[in-house]
C-alpha cells in the first residue's frame, strides 16, 4: 500500500509502490515486471500455454533467455548425448526465435548461468522488478532489485502481460555488524543466517541485508548472500545500492551510458531504506564471531561452524526436529558428536550461481596454486558463464586448476542440480560451493557439504573437510576475493 | 486451470516429515520434460523406488495398500521448500492430490499449487496435532473439504475452519486462472506502460 511522503520507507516498499499497475479491492496487486529471465527447464510449458491461447510475448525486449540447467559442461564441440535435454534446449531455441526473445544459448559468448549473466551484462539494475522461473533469482537483489523466483504458470503470465499478481511481501531486516575474519566469507554469513532461522524462517518475507559487514562486501560477495535467501525461506533478498554497486555496473553492456548514467545513479541513490523505516522482523548477526560454516545435513539450515561437532539427536528437545536430524545423519552416514573437520571427501565442486563467479574462482585458484588435489579426490571447477571461463583462462586460473589436477569444465549449472550427467555416485561425499544439500540433489544417494570456495579448495587439497584459516598465507589469500 | 474446485471427501495420506523440499517431490532429472503430463511416477521418486525401478521394501507411504486414490495429504511444516519447479504440483495432481494440510508451505510452492487446483490449507499447530491424532486413531478417516465455506468436516461431525487468500479462493471456485484475470487489465497495463518507459532493452545489441 502506498504511504504518504513523510513516512520512512524500506527499499522494498519503494520498489513495490513504483511497480503497482493496478489493484482491485481484496485482490493482489498487478505488479509490473522490468526484466524476465528465462531458461530451458521451466519455460517450455509456458510457451505451450501461450500458443494454446493464441497470445504473443508482450515485451520481448524486456525478456532474455539462456540455456544453463541441463547443458553438458564437457567441451562444446562434443554432441549432446542426452536426447531429452537436447530436445528441451531445441525447444527453447525455437520458442525464442518464434517469439522474438534474445537468446544467449550454447555457443554464444554470453551464455552462462542465468543469474551470472544478468549482472554481467548489466541487465540487472537497482530498483527493478526481476523474475525468473528459478528460485535463485533472489541473486539479483544484490543490486537493490526486487528479484524473485516464479513457477511456470507465472512465467506464462509474465510472457503474456509483463506483469504478475502479487501480495505485498513482509520485510525482514538482516543486520550483519562487524568485520569478517580472513578465511570467513559471505557464503559463511548466509549459511550462518540460515542455520539460525531455519529453512522456513523467512517465509512470506523479503530479506534486506544491512550493516557494516554487508557494506564491506564486493558485488559478487553480495550476490552469494542474496542468492541463498530462498534457502532461508525468503522469496527475495536485497541489498541497497551504493558506490560499490555503481562501480561494478559502470560500463557494462546494458547499463545507461553518458548523461543517462548520471541520471540513473541519481535515481538509484533514492532507493535505500529511509532512516526510521519499520521492518516486520529483524535479526542481528555479529560478523566478528563468525567462523567458516559447513553443512552436515540434508537442508541448508543444517549448518555448523567448521570447528564444531555434528549435533546429536538426543540433544534435540523437539521430537519432530529430532526425527529430522536422525534421518539426515542416517542419510549422510555421520555420527552424532563427530567433528566435521577431517571428514573424508570424494568430490569437490566449485561453481554454481552461488559461487561460480570470477572472484570465487580467483580464491579457489589462489589456494590451489603450486599445490595438488589430494589423491582419490575429484575437483570439478565449473565457471558460472562463458565470460567467466574466458576471464579465468586469461588470468591463468584455468592453468592453476589443471596443474593441481582439477577438472576444468565449460559453464553451466552442472553438479549443483545434477541434471546434465555431472553428478555424485551413491554414497559419495562432496564439499560443494553450491546452494542445496537436499537428499539426492547432486546425484541420487550423494552427500553434500555446502561451504565457501576457500573451504572447498582447502578440502580438495587435504582430501577431508578442512578449515580454510589453516591455509598458509590466509590473510593475503582472502584478500584475493576482495578484488 | 480447468475444473472448478468443488466440495470433496477423501481419506488422507500421512507424510509427517518437515521441510520436504521439491527435489524430493520431483527429482531434477525429471525436469527435462516439455509438457506437464505423466509425472505421477516421478512423484517422490527416490523415496518410492529403488534404482531398478521396483518399489522400496517396505513401500513408501504412497504405495501402501489403500493409499491409491486418496486426494488429501497431511504433511509437516514448510512443505515444498527449495526449488521453484512447478513440476511438484503437476506431479501431485497427476497422482491425485487435490488438497494438502500443513502448518506452513514454502511461498513459491504454495503459489504454484493454487495455480494447479491443489489447495494448500494452513492450520495452526494445535489443529495439525489434532489431525495427526485423528489419523493415528483411524488411518482411514475421511475428511470433507469445503472451500466455499472454508471448512473441513471431520468424521465425528465437527468442523475445522481455515482461511485462504480470498482472491485465490475466488479463482479456484470459479475454475478461472490468473492469466485470464491479468488479460482483463489491458487498459490499466497500457496506461502504465505509456507513463513508464522500459528500464531495459534486451534486444538492443550486446557488444
Amino acid at each position: 500500500m502506498p504511504h504518504p511522503a513523510p513516512q520512512p520507507r524500506t527499499i522494498v516498499d519503494k520498489i513495490w509502490t513504483d511497480h503497482v499497475v493496478t489493484q482491485d479491492p481484496g485482490a493482489p496487486a498487478v505488479l509490473a515486471i522490468d526484466l524476465h529471465l528465462i531458461h530451458e527447464v521451466t519455460s517450455p510449458q509456458a510457451f505451450t500455454g501461450l500458443r494454446q491461447r493464441g497470445l504473443r510475448v508482450r515485451r520481448p525486449s524486456q525478456t532474455v533467455a539462456t540455456a544453463d540447467h541441463s547443458i553438458p559442461t564437457t567441451p562444446r564441440n562434443l554432441p549432446m548425448l542426452d536426447l531429452q535435454a537436447a530436445a528441451q534446449i531445441g525447444q527453447l531455441e525455437q520458442n525464442c526465435a518464434e517469439f522474438g526473445i534474445p537468446l544467449h544459448g550454447i555457443g554464444s559468448p554470453h551464455q552462462g548461468i542465468v543469474h551470472v549473466i544478468g549482472p554481467q551484462l548489466g541487465l540487472t539494475q537497482p530498483g527493478m522488478t526481476i523474475v525468473c522461473g528459478d528460485s535463485h533469482t533472489s541473486t539479483h537483489g544484490a543490486f537493490g532489485a526486487l528479484a524473485f523466483g516464479i513457477g511456470t504458470s507465472e512465467v506464462e503470465m509474465v510472457l503474456a502481460t509483463q506483469t504478475l499478481l502479487q501480495r505485498d511481501p513482509k520485510t525482514y531486516e538482516v543486520r550483519v555488524d562487524g568485520r569478517l575474519a580472513p578465511g570467513v566469507s559471505s557464503k559463511d554469513i548466509i549459511l550462518a543466517l540460515i542455520s539460525r532461522i531455519g529453512v522456513g524462517g523467512g517465509t512470506g518475507h523479503v530479506f534486506e541485508y544491512r550493516g557494516e559487514a554487508i557494506r564491506a562486501l564486493t558485488m559478487e560477495q553480495r550476490m552469494t548472500i542474496c542468492n541463498m535467501s530462498i534457502e532461508g525461506g525468503a522469496r527475495a533478498g536485497l541489498i541497497a545500492p551504493d558506490d560499490t554497486t555503481f562501480e561494478y555496473m559502470h560500463g557494462r553492456d546494458h547499463v545507461p551510458h553518458g548523461v543517462g548514467w548520471d541520471a540513473a545513479v541519481a535515481r538509484w541513490r533514492g532507493l535505500p531504506t529511509d532512516d526510521g523505516a519499520m521492518f516486520d522482523k529483524s535479526i542481528t548477526i555479529d560478523a566478528n564471531t563468525l567462523e567458516p560454516m559447513v553443512t552436515y545435513g540434508t537442508n541448508p539450515g543444517m549448518g555448523i561452524p567448521i570447528s564444531a561437532a555434528v549435533p546429536a539427536p538426543d540433544d534435540e528437545a523437539d521430537p519432530s526436529a529430532r526425527r529430522a536430524l536422525e534421518r539426515a545423519l542416517e542419510y549422510m552416514d555421520l555420527r552424532p558428536g563427530q567433528p566435521i573437520l577431517g571428514q573424508k571427501v570424494d568430490v569437490v565442486f566449485v561453481g554454481s550461481c552461488t559461487n561460480g563467479r570470477i572472484s570465487d574462482l580467483r580464491l579457489a585458484a589462489a589456494a590451489l596454486k603450486d599445490r595438488r588435489v589430494a589423491d582419490g579426490v575429484r575437483l570439478m571447477v565449473t565457471p558460472g558463464s562463458d565470460e567467466v571461463k574466458r576471464e579465468a583462462e586469461r588470468e591463468g586460473l584455468a592453468d592453476i586448476f589443471r596443474a593441481a589436477g582439477a577438472d576444468w569444465r565449460e559453464s553451466g549449472c552442472s553438479m549443483c542440480i545434477a541434471m546434465n550427467g555431472d553428478q555424485l555416485s551413491p554414497g559419495q561425499y562432496a564439499v560443494s560451493t553450491s546452494n542445496r544439500n537436499f537428499e539426492g540433489r547432486q546425484g541420487k544417494g550423494g552427500r553434500t557439504f555446502l561451504a565457501s570456495p576457500l573451504t572447498a579448495a582447502a578440502s580438495a587439497i587435504n582430501g577431508v573437510v578442512s578449515d580454510p584459516r589453516q591455509l598458509p598465507g590466509i590473510e593475503s589469500l582472502a584478500a584475493v576475493g576482495g578484488r | 486451470m480447468a475444473e472448478p474446485f468443488r466440495v470433496f471427501t477423501s481419506k488422507v495420506v500421512p507424510l509427517p516429515a518437515e521441510n520436504v523440499d521439491t527435489d524430493q517431490i520431483v527429482p531434477a532429472r525429471y525436469l527435462k520434460v516439455t509438457d506437464k503430463a505423466g509425472l505421477a511416477d516421478a512423484l517422490f521418486r527416490d523415496w518410492r523406488f529403488d534404482e531398478d525401478g521396483s518399489l522400496k521394501d517396505p513401500p513408501f507411504i504412497l504405495d501402501r495398500p489403500g493409499m491409491g486414490g486418496r486426494g488429501i495429504m497431511l504433511v509437516g511444516d514448510n512443505f515444498g521448500c527449495g526449488s521453484s519447479r512447478e513440476h511438484a504440483p503437476w506431479a501431485l495432481t497427476a497422482w491425485g492430490v487435490r488438497a494438502i494440510l500443513s502448518t506452513s508451505y514454502a511461498d513459491i510452492f504454495r503459489s504454484n499449487s493454487l495455480k494447479n487446483g491443489v489447495l494448500p490449507i494452513v492450520v495452526p499447530p494445535q489443529v495439525h496435532a489434532r489431525l495427526w491424532a485423528l489419523l493415528d486413531e483411524d488411518p482411514d478417516a475421511e475428511l470433507t473439504i469445503d472451500l466455499a465455506e472454508e471448512g473441513i468436516l471431520l468424521p465425528d461431525g465437527s468442523t475445522i475452519d481455515f482461511r485462504i487468500d480470498p482472491f485465490a479462493k475466488q479463482m479456484l471456485l470459479a475454475g478461472t486462472d490468473e492469466l485470464g484475470y491479468l488479460l482483463s487489465k489491458e487498459h490499466e497495463m497500457a496506461a502504465w506502460e505509456a507513463a513508464h518507459s522500459p528500464r531495459i532493452d534486451t534486444v538492443a545489441g550486446v557488444r
